[in-house]
């Protein structure tokens, strides 16, 4: 593989080319004090990234200022601002077709503005990666934390995966290139988090040596060929599916999104080796347990604690990829389980509607709390309703002060 | 998602699944999978040269990964190629009939392909049927395009698919090898020569 003959060479920033596992998971690590936006800026420094592309909206501007700064000292080969977010995700796709390493940012409004870039990405099979820092999408504007965005990205073909904490997020910016970059994956990856609540917040992150980087991308091992003109995907408005009405044409296009189904499905594997597993599960006898993504599961723990105190035992499974989807990691975690406790930063309840569709008894699952449009989810709110859920009688939040 | 699907010969369905989402997984490095199931590749080998031996029109599908020698790689490729469709045609019979029928691009062509001389992505099936090809092996084809193929072949023909692949294989073929090189198909090339005579040729 040409990526593994470059280990041991030095990149265009000086920086020397290291085994992705061995820089993961063997090179020494230093604790930091940082913004998330910081962090994104530190994974991208070891990331050997080709392009970034930029557009403002909070809560990722920062981050992408940040890298700003990278491409000024030498880590990054360009960088410039888009037009819009439309315009900067065609314009990721144009350098990702062009054989780049594509790395950018975006957020709420900026998301649902750039949406018909993504399903294009990933039958195009980019393996971009976009950084999604959750924030509120619909009027009257919010720029507060929200999930909803998230959901949308589910049906788009990307991989979907939703950090908790700062940490996760420097690690898997630089673990999720080497998923998506597979040959048999080889698609787009939103990484979300929860904006504000980890862009705008410090915690301490434990980081690899700045002197050491990923291997480049190697676009000679993508699945299809990389910019040629004659061929779909780049060939996209001459004879090929759109203009044709027979058989052939629905055929292809339905085969075609089936492969980039199945690649979802293929990196799977890739997934598991790298993060551990797709789900975390603390304390999987019990019978509650509280299932969700991103900070939400951060404040799960801390009800989890809350509810200790009170003699009553949750365990925790934390989701951490959306897309794949681990449908039967949650099944075998939740198998003992009587409540299933779903809290999510979203008004729809989107989470808790994938796991229903994904377990059996899905009455065991209990859709909330909720909350949406930047309002903070107290753990005493999540240990207030599963008491309320086991027919126990809880103090009012709402009520607190009168 | 555990699985009872197989990769099997069809034609399967109007629009039969990616065996990916059927839960059949690749292979790992130094393994193969015949039908979904992950084997030694040797035991792929085996199977692989048996069906180029029992099959009537046994079919080497290259691809423009071997079709250009763009690197060395795939100049030694391409010659262990030919030699694999010049052992496969000494070690059948005057009944069958081996071909090599190159993939020389993906655009898609209309109102349709010239199924003689060439085979598309887009709709492998009309090379298939045209030739009546009952076994074929894909070789540099971009992965994306293999995969197209070969689940369109499943769906609609009743040849029996195998996949030479230089990245992680494809596991909508009926066999796959994954890290191709021309030493693994010279191997193959082998197999077939060993196998020759012991395999009963196809009754008409």
């Amino acid at each position: 593989m040409a990526t593994q003959s470059l280990v041991g060479t030095k990149n265009r920033a000086g920086q020397v080319v290291t085994d992705p596992w061995k820089l993961m998971h063997e090179a020494e690590r230093t604790p930091c004090f940082f913004t998330g936006s910081e962090v994104i800026k530190e994974a991208i420094r070891r990331a050997n990234c080709d392009v970034m592309i930029a557009y403002p909206i909070t809560p990722q501007s920062e981050a992408a200022a940040l890298i700003g700064e990278l491409f000024a000292e030498g880590f990054i080969g360009d960088y410039f601002r888009g037009e819009s977010e439309f315009a900067v995700m065609s314009q990721c796709a144009g350098s990702a077709f062009g054989g780049a390493r594509v790395f950018t940012t975006t957020a709420g409004p900026g998301t649902m503005r750039a949406m018909e870039n993504f399903p294009m990405w990933a039958g195009a099979r980019l393996p971009i990666q976009m950084i999604v820092t959750c924030r509120g999408i619909n009027s009257p504007l919010s720029i507060q934390p929200d999930t909803l965005e998230i959901s949308y990205l589910l049906n788009t073909g990307m991989l979907v995966w939703h950090a908790e904490t700062a940490q996760d997020f420097y690690d898997w910016i630089l673990k999720g290139y080497m998923v998506s970059e597979e040959p048999d994956v080889h698609l787009p990856l939103a990484l979300c988090c929860d904006g504000f609540f980890v862009t705008h917040t410090k915690d301490v992150v434990n980081l690899t040596p700045a002197d050491m980087c990923l291997p480049p991308y190697d676009p000679y091992r993508s699945p299809v060929p990389c910019m040629d003109m004659e061929c779909p995907p780049v060939r996209m408005m001459r004879d090929p599916f759109v203009m044709k009405s027979n058989y052939i044409s629905y055929a292809t296009h339905a085969s075609w999104q089936q492969e980039v189904w199945a690649a979802v499905e293929r990196s799977r594997k890739h997934a598991i080796r790298w993060l551990d597993g797709l789900i975390e599960v603390d304390r999987p006898n019990a019978e509650i347990l509280i299932v969700s993504s991103g900070t939400a599961v951060s404040q799960g723990r801390e009800a989890q604690a809350l509810l200790e105190e009170d003699g009553i035992e949750v365990g925790i499974v934390k989701i951490k990829t959306l897309r794949p989807w681990p449908e039967d990691e949650i099944r075998e975690a939740t198998k003992h389980a009587k409540h299933i406790i779903v809290p999510e930063f979203n008004v729809t309840g989107w989470l808790a509607k994938e796991i229903r569709a994904s377990i059996p008894d899905a009455d065991r699952v209990y859709a909330g709390p909720h909350v949406c449009g930047g309002m903070t989810m107290p753990p005493e709110v999540i240990a207030a309703d599963i008491k309320k859920h086991l027919g126990i009688k809880a103090e009012s939040l709402a009520g607190r002060g009168s | 998602m555990s699985t009872m699907y197989e990769v099997l010969p069809g034609p399967e369905h109007f629009l039969p699944p990616a065996a990916a989402s059927m839960g059949i997984r690749l292979p790992d490095p130094g393994q193969a999978h015949i039908h979904g199931k992950i084997v030694n590749e040797d035991e792929a080998m085996e199977v692989a040269a048996r069906q180029f031996l029992s099959a009537k029109v046994p079919t080497i599908f290259p691809g423009p990964l071997v079709l250009w020698a763009w690197n060395e790689k795939a100049a030694k490729k391409a010659t262990a190629i030919r030699h694999l469709y010049e052992t496969i045609k000494e070690c059948v019979t005057p009944s069958q009939q081996a071909m090599l029928i190159p993939m020389p691009d993906y655009r898609p062509k209309y109102p349709k392909i010239n199924p003689e001389i060439e085979i598309n992505p887009n709709h492998p099936n009309l090379t298939i049927w045209h030739n009546k090809i009952d076994a074929c092996m894909f070789v540099g084809v971009h992965c994306h395009q293999a995969n197209l193929s070969l689940k369109i072949i499943r769906g609609g023909t009743y040849c029996y698919t195998i996949a030479m692949c230089a990245q992680a294989g494809h596991e909508d073929a009926m066999v796959s090898f994954r890290d191709a090189t021309a030493d693994k198909i010279m191997k193959l090339a082998d197999w077939v020569k060993k196998l020759k005579g012991s395999v009963e040729p196809p009754k008409d």
